[in-house]
């Protein structure tokens, strides 16, 4: 076997740097690339939407709390996590999830699919004390949400800032964003809101008429999770050969 | 820089590098070490072959197994659908009153029912059902607010309660804050906290609360308070209330009416599982025939 003799690379500064470069270059494309084919990967879906603005809002709350810290959005494909959450996650659902919120420690159960699964007075009994209704839960209570007014003001830039990312919004919702908050906790007026957003989930969420708080926002974004696909109706097979 | 010399011990030779008299030796590395080393990249380009890699110009290379994720998992639905295929054609077969008959059926359908209930229903009914007081109603007791038949538990089930599926349980209890005077109001909490004491039998419907009574609520609440299941509305003349039996609860229910929404499970569940559910709850103690 003829010797390979690094010795002239290792004295070498410039032949030293070309060689790696190129050698990172290559781990680089590999990964890189794939990104550019992305339509090709990723199996198309109706009924995915932008956030309403007030779900917008709420999934900023969930940030915020950091509820991803105990929860995953991420329903993987094993028969175990489909039996108990409902079909598994795919990549179009969170087309306009800026930041993702997938997730990866899982103290709590899963939340891609938890639209729907309880109303809205669960919701508010259990985020306000978590124990009145799971007696053995380890979450902790959020109950000062409910006593938190909305802070609204902010919320075209918000949108703003979503379009410049890639995120659909027109002018016209950007423009009636105020409004579409209000339609959509009062439930009041709300064709104008359910042409811009199809099945948005309306009316009060936190069980106080009179006020729009963060828990009205944050129930919101929890009613949507999992319930802009209907899986019924579409044909999941290997996309891009 | 010194320079490479013969090292008379292993007969390597030395890098010539020298540090305080310690010379560097050119021990190749072992060769069993080499090769497992080609056997790795080896086992990579096989593996590159086999499975889903690289992005191609169109789309991504399936690889020769054609294996992914989703493929995996419809196998292992098929083989655990097939192991319990025999069963859920029964479940579904057999009418929902003759569940109960069959004692292996009746044993499938409550064991898996309960697991079933501790993942889906548990939160709000509690595990074992024994319910929330003042919020989500106990399904172990006679006191139904829909019904207790089999076919009813199974209905409220399949489609919840206001909700926005079509055939969910609708009703709605009217606020009387602005249609009772305070009074009025007063006077008819206090009877029906009368209507469940057995003292006040003789007595009661000479209390002023018991026209308004009949006059506002018998409707859908019953001529005693004995509850109306077409409405959803509960039994008041029993000691088991959903939102409290207190002057307190009764008055702020009659101003301020809270209505208990279930959701609907016909989207989330399949046939045979909303059955396995509804066999469950209905042995629980309260079932009726
Ligand atoms: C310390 C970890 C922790 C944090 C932080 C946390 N949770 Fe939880 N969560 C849990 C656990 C554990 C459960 C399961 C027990 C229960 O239902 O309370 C749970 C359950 C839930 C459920 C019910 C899910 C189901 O399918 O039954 C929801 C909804 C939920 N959490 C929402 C939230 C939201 C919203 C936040 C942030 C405001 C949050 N959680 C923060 C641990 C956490
Ligand atoms: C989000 C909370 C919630 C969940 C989850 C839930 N329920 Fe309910 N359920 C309720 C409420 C609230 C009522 C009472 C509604 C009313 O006031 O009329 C109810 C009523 C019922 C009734 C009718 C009781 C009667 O007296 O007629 C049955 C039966 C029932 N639930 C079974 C189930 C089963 C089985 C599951 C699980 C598959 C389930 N529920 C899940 C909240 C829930
Ligand atoms: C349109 C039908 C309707 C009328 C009229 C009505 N109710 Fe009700 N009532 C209901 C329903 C339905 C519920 C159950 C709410 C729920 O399940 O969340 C209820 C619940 C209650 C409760 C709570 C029971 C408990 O177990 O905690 C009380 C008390 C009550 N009603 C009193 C009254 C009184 C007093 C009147 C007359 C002034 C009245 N209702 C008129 C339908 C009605």
């Amino acid at each position: 076997m003829p010797r390979f003799n690094h010795a002239p690379i290792e004295r070498s500064a410039f032949l030293l740097f070309l060689l790696t470069f190129i050698v990172i270059s290559i781990g680089g494309l590999v990964e890189i690339v794939p990104l550019f084919k992305i339509e090709s990967t990723v199996t198309p879906v109706k009924g995915v939407r932008p956030y309403t603005p007030l779900e917008q809002l709420g999934r900023n709350i969930y940030t915020r709390e950091g509820c991803y810290v105990c929860h995953s959005q991420m329903v993987r494909p094993f028969r175990d996590e489909v039996d108990r959450y409902g079909h598994y996650s795919i990549a179009a659902e969170s087309m306009y999830d800026h930041p993702f919120l997938w997730g990866s420690k899982r103290t709590g159960p899963d939340l891609a699919r938890v639209g729907g699964k309880y109303s809205n007075a669960w919701h508010v009994a259990h985020l306000e004390d978590p124990r009145s209704v799971v007696p053995v839960s380890i979450m902790p209570s959020y109950a000062f949400l409910m006593d938190k007014d909305l802070v609204t003001e902010d919320i075209r830039d918000h949108l703003q800032a979503l379009r410049g990312v890639g995120v659909p919004y027109t002018d016209e919702m950007i423009r009636n964003a105020a409004a579409d908050i209000e339609a959509q906790a009062t439930g009041e007026s709300t064709d104008a809101l359910l042409a811009r957003y199809p099945k948005a989930k309306i009316g009060d969420f936190d069980g106080q008429p009179n006020r729009l708080t963060e828990m009205d926002a944050l129930i919101a974004y929890l009613q949507v999770l999992g319930t802009m696909v209907d899986f019924t109706d579409i044909r999941l097979e290997t996309p891009g050969k | 820089m010194a320079s490479p010399e013969r090292d008379p011990v292993t007969g390597y030779k030395t890098t010539g590098h020298e540090w305080d008299g310690i010379k560097e030796l050119t021990t190749p590395i072992p060769h069993w070490w080499v090769s497992v080393f080609l056997a790795t990249v080896g086992i990579a380009i096989v593996y590159l072959y086999l499975m889903p890699s690289f992005a191609g110009v169109k789309g991504f290379l399936p690889g020769a197994l054609e294996w992914s994720s989703s493929k995996q998992l419809a196998e292992d639905q098929a083989v655990a659908a097939a192991a319990q295929a025999g069963w859920r054609k029964r479940i579904l077969e057999t009418p929902l009153a003759e569940i109960e008959a069959d004692p292996d059926l009746r044993r499938f359908a409550v064991t898996g029912g309960r697991a079933l209930f501790n993942e889906n229903c548990a939160p709000c009914h509690g595990v074992g059902a024994g319910g929330q007081q003042g919020q989500f109603p106990a399904l172990i007791d006679d006191d139904w607010l829909w019904g207790g038949k089999i076919e009813d538990i199974h209905q409220t089930i399949s489609h919840g309660i206001r909700n926005e599926d079509d055939d969910s349980r609708q009703s709605t209890m009217p606020s009387f804050a602005d249609i009772l005077a305070p009074e009025q109001i007063d006077q008819v909490a206090d009877y029906v906290r009368a209507l469940s004491d057995p003292s006040q039998e003789a007595t009661r419907t000479a209390m002023p609360g018991a026209k308004v009574f009949t006059d506002n609520c018998a409707s859908c609440h019953g001529d005693h308070g004995q509850g109306g299941r077409e409405f959803g509305a509960p039994t008041l003349n029993d000691a088991i209330w959903l939102y409290g039996g207190s002057k307190q609860a009764i008055i702020s229910q009659v101003t301020h009416p809270r209505m208990g929404v279930m959701p609907t499970f016909a989207a989330r569940l399949d046939e045979a599982t909303i059955r396995m559910l509804a066999t469950y709850v209905h042995t629980l103690g309260g079932g009726e025939r």
